[in-house]
């Protein structure tokens, strides 16, 4: 394992302060960006291979270059603060406990895209983020590295700190753009929205998770070579029936396995049964699959359909859990979220939260196995967004690996679960 | 940040925006390049002082904005965190989603329903409670977790619910 990086100082108390965080080599990569030329900024974060740590993983460097170069042109810099996905957490540990390391790394991709005002769109429940991440920004402002001529560079850059009121599905960059805009929190249709060429305000944007821009912090102070000999490194949130859940910090490609092994395996006497290896909108993968590297391509690549790293959300389930209660209460989520615009999502979800209702309060039929698979395969690939896309993995591979389950609940209307464990 | 702390102010011919509250809008207005991008701080604003979204709050809103009431109020009822009806002084959420699932929520979710002696959804007779349930409140470390107001609690036992609820209480009593 690696030394840890971006929670190198998360245990320090002090690090919310900005003399605390300088003192600890914090706002050097700002520096040093703002000495290089944007283009070669962007390089840099390029070669470092960093990929969005939101969920979808796309190039963070890629994504900057879309952005058109011409000066004229008003862009923006959106934050995505508004972390929601089920068993997610690593964006909140971060902004609680290394603020400026968020404000940092909005000032370097500001300045190598050339946006002059950036927004943070922070989660309404992030209430102690939101008292960290105010106090960091006052006190950065007051330094002089933010506000005009950034640490003295000639480059001059707002930031706007605004918070949402609860919906999930505002974490979608194009629906998070319209919440941002003062608008229901709906997405919008690509193209020709992609945020790069038509974003907030219809202006180019970049839209950046908290995760991904502290990386880019760390890639700038300290080179992208040395950040990749580090793993690269990402964050796993670990949750559910390990011993110690918590957020870990790994080398990208690190297994399943050894991410449960980090966080003291499961819970004492009992054994794994079932993992969320990237939020609830991934694949349930069985013990199988533990030997899997946590990496993009390898979970993506799997023979399981939705399989993939998404946020880092390992959610892991032990021998006591019953698989259609889970899925149950992930397909009530995606219902209770879906913001009704696309026919797939409101009705699938809600069609599937009937059936699996009744399923779990006895009165299932077998029958119901196929209109659950029917169901979902009338939702693959036609929803608006990624929301209604997130239902169909779970129902597919739990009813390819613990088919038995549905099955005993539909023939006995009963649990077979517990009574094993 | 007062959300879900909120002193609900005496009803009556108070049910609208005061100066105060509507200079407040106005500075956040001024921060965006389009001004309909306060909305929801705006919304925040007003429920904070009212209590709950009245019609009055949101006409209020719509007019220091110079937009339409109808659309003030769409964007509202879109949002979970904005109440169109009284709610206690304390929201407490219990979150419901997967990881505080496999920890044991429901239990907390009971103990909750009986100690307050309401259901999901509604409010204690003294008004100092509102039990609501919530999805991942990204408090997974922590599970079972809750928010009561803006403060996270987690991982929960009854005994620990007990003693938060006391606390509220507490300060409920001396604020009164």
């Amino acid at each position: 394992m690696g030394e840890p990086v971006l929670l190198t100082y998360l245990h320090e108390p002090d690090q919310g302060e900005l003399q605390a965080y300088s003192a600890r080599g914090g706002y050097e990569g700002l520096r040093r960006a703002l000495s290089m030329s944007p283009e070669a900024v962007t390089d840099e974060v390029d070669k470092s291979g960093l990929r969005g740590r939101g969920g979808a993983g796309f190039a963070t460097g890629r994504k900057w270059k879309f952005i058109p170069k011409d000066p004229a042109v008003t862009k923006y810099v959106v934050v995505n603060a508004d972390e929601g996905e089920p068993g997610t957490f690593k964006d909140r540990t971060l902004l609680e406990g290394d603020p400026h390391r968020l404000i940092e790394g909005i000032v370097i991709a500001s300045y190598a895209v050339g946006a002059h005002l950036a927004f943070i769109y922070l989660r309404r429940e992030f209430y102690h983020a939101r008292e960290m991440l105010e106090r960091a920004l006052a006190q950065a402002a007051a330094a002089g590295m933010v506000g005009r001529n950034a640490a003295g560079s000639g480059f001059d850059l707002s930031i706007v700190l605004a918070t949402g009121a609860g919906a999930y599905i505002a974490g979608e960059e194009t629906a998070l753009l319209e919440s941002l805009e003062g608008r229901r929190a709906m997405p919008r249709l690509k193209p020709p929205y992609y945020p790069a060429v038509k974003g907030l305000y219809t202006q180019p944007t970049v839209v950046n998770n908290v995760e991904t821009l502290c990386h880019v912090a760390w890639i700038l102070a300290k080179g992208y070579e040395w950040y990749r000999q580090q793993g690269p490194p990402i964050l796993i949130s670990v949750s559910g029936h390990v011993a110690r859940p918590g957020v870990y910090e790994v080398p990208l490609g690190t297994t399943i396995r050894q991410v449960i092994d980090r966080a003291g395996g499961m819970r004492s006497g009992r054994k794994f049964k079932a993992c969320f290896p990237g939020g609830s909108s991934s694949a349930i993968l069985p013990a199988a699959y533990l030997d899997t590297p946590m990496d993009y391509d390898a979970l993506a690549k799997l023979d399981v359909y939705g399989s993939m790293l998404g946020s880092g959300a390992l959610i892991a389930m032990d021998d006591t859990t019953c698989m259609v209660e889970v899925v149950a209460r992930t397909v009530e989520f995606y219902r209770d979220e879906s913001c009704g615009k696309c026919t797939p999502c409101r009705e699938g979800t809600m069609w599937l939260g009937q059936a699996l209702h009744r399923m779990l309060g006895g009165k299932g039929r077998v029958e119901d196995l196929s209109l659950l698979e029917g169901i979902a395969r009338g939702m693959t690939g036609t929803c608006f967004c990624p929301l209604g896309e997130s239902v169909p993995p779970a129902i597919y591979s739990t009813l390819r690996f613990f088919r038995h389950e549905y099955e005993h609940h539909a023939k006995t209307g009963t649990c077979d679960v517990r009574v094993m464990a | 940040m007062t959300d879900g702390n909120a002193e609900t102010r005496e009803r009556g011919n108070a049910a609208g925006l005061s100066e105060g509250a509507k200079s407040e809008i106005r500075r956040l207005m001024a921060q965006f390049p389009q001004r309909q991008s306060a909305l929801l701080g705006a919304l925040f604003v007003a429920q904070n002082e009212v209590g709950f979204l009245t019609p009055d709050a949101l006409a209020d809103i719509a007019a220091v904005m110079g937009l339409p009431t109808s659309e003030v109020t769409s964007v509202a009822s879109f949002y979970h965190l904005l109440f169109f009806r009284p709610r206690g002084r304390h929201v407490v959420q219990v979150c419901t989603n997967l990881s505080c699932m496999l920890n044991g929520c429901g239990r907390i979710l009971d103990h909750l329903r009986r100690q307050l002696g309401v259901e999901v959804g509604e409010t204690t007779s003294d008004g100092a409670f509102t039990l609501k349930t919530a999805e991942c409140l990204a408090a997974c470390e922590s599970a079972p977790a809750m928010l009561v107001g803006t403060e996270r609690f987690g991982p929960l036992t009854p005994g620990m619910v007990d003693e938060v609820l006391s606390r509220y209480r507490r300060a409920t009593r001396s604020m009164t």
